[in-house]
């Protein structure tokens, strides 16, 4: 169970509070909605789970334990896949940094291996945020806090990620699914927070 | 156009004039022309440095290319005698200049806020100082001749690129795919490696071919001015300062083709620098 405790941040101790004492708690297989006003910090909150930002107070935890260094459990994933990826450097490379999928792996998320030796500009938004995906889950990942991550997408892709996301959920992924859009969350959240 | 010129097949074609080629073609007649310089001025030796007084003012001819000076020094051969001297000039003050412009960029990136207010700091007043003031100050100060012309043009070229580099390095560090790969578990010894590194060697490498024209543009000014090289030596300041007074007397080749020898010679190194620029990045589709 991925786990925040009183969870707090602000960029400076003269500014005031972005997040102030969140609660959270996300099991594993679960897929949980996140929602609010923009400008609310639920990506703050995102970032803050997934350790890339330090907590002003308060603490995150893995079933009760401190997140583990080097590759981290918690991964995650924003609107715009082009800035998650180096624009010096192919495909292949941008996935295998994270870990080397198998075929099966790829046809989850239709990653075609014909993208391997393109440069990240030489793909489409939506090709290149099913790579961004396809990276982030790492046999060693076990949630994922998706930013918005199809809502840049047309119907038929979104409704395709969703599809293989669900998937993984029921093999154990715990998700957090941050959106604007209610009628996704609806759909494929168990439970919808509002922040 | 018909069926048979849309499905002509790619393949077959002998030589596929794109912007690539283009690119490489003038990055090559760059570098040849600096090679030529290099070579012309071994194979001519001690030609164009002994005085001919048997040949004194001639003009352009097939035996005297550039025309003759009041010694007789054949022009063409004292031309290229410049010209490799300000390479010299141009390459150790523009890796002197890199190599500050790499070490302060590091220091302001990565040894915290007050170390980059220093920096920024120095980059702002060496900016702000006119550079040929500046110039002229430090090959005065030092006592004029080649060592002081290579150490203040060296002194005083790097604030543009620190400022390039220290930039670039902020951007990188706070980039979503550096975070991502840290999220990967990877080391900053990696990321410094395998994300810093690709984006920063171009940019190194084109401002230190872009650093030679503004060094040798200086070194040329500084010694026209007579701040500079030893007049005994054949720098193409020197040639210049020394044409002007023949100049009025109808002596035209003096000036003309050192000066316009040198503004080619700073054309070869834009040509480099700028292929260097856009081979180096995949986003100008040209790799």
């Amino acid at each position: 169970m991925l786990s925040a405790h009183h969870l707090s941040f602000r960029y400076s101790p003269h500014t005031p509070f972005i997040l102030e004492a969140v609660d959270l708690h996300l099991n594993a297989g679960e897929i949980v909605g996140l929602t609010g006003p923009s400008g609310r910090g639920k990506s703050t909150l995102g970032r803050l789970l997934a350790g890339q930002m330090r907590p002003s107070g308060g603490r995150v935890s893995i079933n009760g334990e401190k997140p583990p260094a080097g590759f981290s459990p918690v991964q995650y994933l924003h609107q715009s896949p082009v800035f998650a990826t180096d624009p010096r450097w192919r495909i292949s490379r941008i996935i295998e940094e994270a870990w080397i999928p198998d075929a099966a792996a790829r046809e989850d998320f239709r990653v075609k291996e014909s993208w391997y030796d393109r440069y990240s500009h030489e793909i489409s938004g939506g090709e290149l945020q099913r790579v961004a995906l396809l990276r982030a889950l790492a046999p060693e990942t076990r949630y994922l806090i998706s930013d918005e991550i199809t809502s840049m997408l047309d119907p038929l892709a979104q409704a395709e990620i969703w599809q293989a996301l669900i998937k993984r959920a029921e093999q154990g992924l715990g998700i957090l699914a941050i959106s604007h859009d209610h009628a996704l969350l609806q759909r494929i959240a168990s439970r919808v927070i509002t922040l | 156009m018909t069926d048979a010129a849309l499905t002509r097949p790619v393949t077959g074609v002998p030589v596929r004039r794109n912007k690539r080629i283009a690119t490489i073609a003038a990055t090559c007649a760059g570098a040849s022309g600096i090679a030529v310089v290099v070579v012309g001025s071994l194979a001519f030796g001690n030609f164009g440095i002994e005085p001919d007084f048997s040949a004194r003012l001639l003009p352009p001819s097939l035996a005297h290319w550039f025309g003759t000076d009041q010694f007789g020094h054949d022009m063409f051969a004292r031309t290229i005698h410049g010209l490799k001297l300000s390479l010299w000039v141009g390459v150790v003050a523009a890796t002197l200049s890199t190599l500050i412009a790499v070490g302060l960029a590091i220091l302001a990136t990565t040894c915290g806020r007050w170390a980059d207010i220093l920096v920024s700091f120095l980059v702002d007043a060496a900016m702000g100082l006119p550079h040929l003031v500046l110039l002229i100050l430090i090959s005065f100060a030092l006592g004029g001749g080649t060592h002081a012309v290579i150490v203040a043009v060296a002194v005083t070229h790097w604030p543009r690129l620190t400022r390039i580099l220290r930039a670039e390095i902020l951007q990188i560090r706070h980039a979503e795919f550096v975070i991502a790969s840290r999220q990967f578990g990877k080391s900053w010894w990696y990321v410094g490696q395998h994300h810093f590194l690709p984006h920063l060697v171009p940019q190194m490498l084109v401002g230190l071919v872009l650093l030679f024209p503004h060094a040798i543009l200086h070194e040329a000014g500084l010694t026209f001015i007579g701040f500079g090289i030893e007049p005994t030596k054949p720098a193409i300041g020197i040639l210049l300062s020394d044409s002007m007074r023949y100049l009025t007397a109808g002596k035209w080749w003096l000036g003309l083709f050192p000066g316009l020898s040198l503004v080619l010679l700073v054309l070869c190194f834009d040509a480099i620098g700028n292929g260097l620029r856009l081979l180096a990045d995949p986003r100008q589709a040209q790799t």
